[in-house]
């Protein structure tokens, strides 16, 4: 039996956008979770090279550190701490809205603001301490 | 048998709660529980490498804050955690928008790779301490 079941083809997400569903400031933040989780994903797997180079012994290290200290390592560097704030803040919103909290469409609308500006105060704040500590 | 209950399902398996894939509540409680240990953990890490980036962080600097048996065990506990809960939220990311063979293929391929993430890193911060 080859023919195709409904269940084989069911539209896949996300075909509702643009269709569908207008634009919302709330969903927008709710990709960005997504995108950089699995930026984060991807970020870890850096930190642990990181880890490994340093196992590896001076020379090693040494090969590694100028690519971290580059403009495009920075770059990366920046992006990932800025991800992991909001994912992180956002993850905690999150947190509220599964015990119940939070859930209505202004408090949810007003908490994702708060998520944005926390997450970039608390990477300026890392890069502070990086740069002017 | 309940006489007004519209539900189809037996029972037994309303009791025990599992559904169709018979792992209940499971993932979605344990991405949530490590999403919690995380709070403090990535906060930790994020700030004690800025620390450390504001001095030399030549080999030497950071291999002795690696060293330290508190950081040690906070890394581990970091990766470990962190990667944990990095492959449950690639799982829910790669069953929402793909699905056939592909979907099969990048479950395996994401369990595969945060495995190997997490021996590395732990390996590596275990040699650091422990060397």
């Amino acid at each position: 039996m080859t023919t195709k079941t409904p269940a084989q083809s069911r539209p896949l997400s996300p075909f509702m956008l643009g269709q569908y569903y207008r634009f919302q400031w709330t969903s927008l933040l709710s990709f960005g979770h997504r995108i950089t989780g699995v930026g984060l994903a991807l970020g870890t797997a850096l930190v642990a090279l990181w880890l490994i180079a340093l196992a590896a012994g001076p020379a090693t290290y040494e090969a590694v550190a100028p690519h971290i200290k580059a403009w495009y390592g920075q770059v990366l560097l920046f992006a990932w701490t800025w991800a992991l704030m909001y994912h992180l803040c956002n993850g905690i919103r999150h947190l509220f809205w599964d015990v119940g909290m939070g859930f209505d469409l202004k408090t949810a609308e007003r908490s994702g603001y708060a998520v944005v500006v926390v997450s970039i105060v608390l990477t300026a704040a890392a890069w502070a301490v990086a740069y002017l500590g | 048998m309940a006489k007004t209950s519209k539900d189809l399902r037996s029972p037994l398996s309303r009791a025990r709660g599992l559904g169709a894939a018979k792992d209940g509540v499971h993932h979605f409680w344990v991405l949530r529980v490590s999403a919690l240990a995380l709070i403090p953990l990535s906060l930790w890490f994020v700030f004690s490498v800025a620390c450390l980036a504001s001095g030399p962080a030549d080999f030497y600097a950071v291999q002795h804050w690696v060293s330290a048996p508190s950081v040690a065990v906070a890394l581990v506990l970091f990766l470990a955690t962190a990667l944990y809960h990095s492959v449950l939220g690639v799982e829910e990311v790669i069953l929402d928008y793909s699905t056939g063979p592909a979907r099969l293929t990048l479950l395996l391929a994401s369990k595969f790779l945060h495995a190997i993430v997490a021996a590395a890193g732990i390996f590596a911060v275990l040699k650091v301490a422990l060397g």
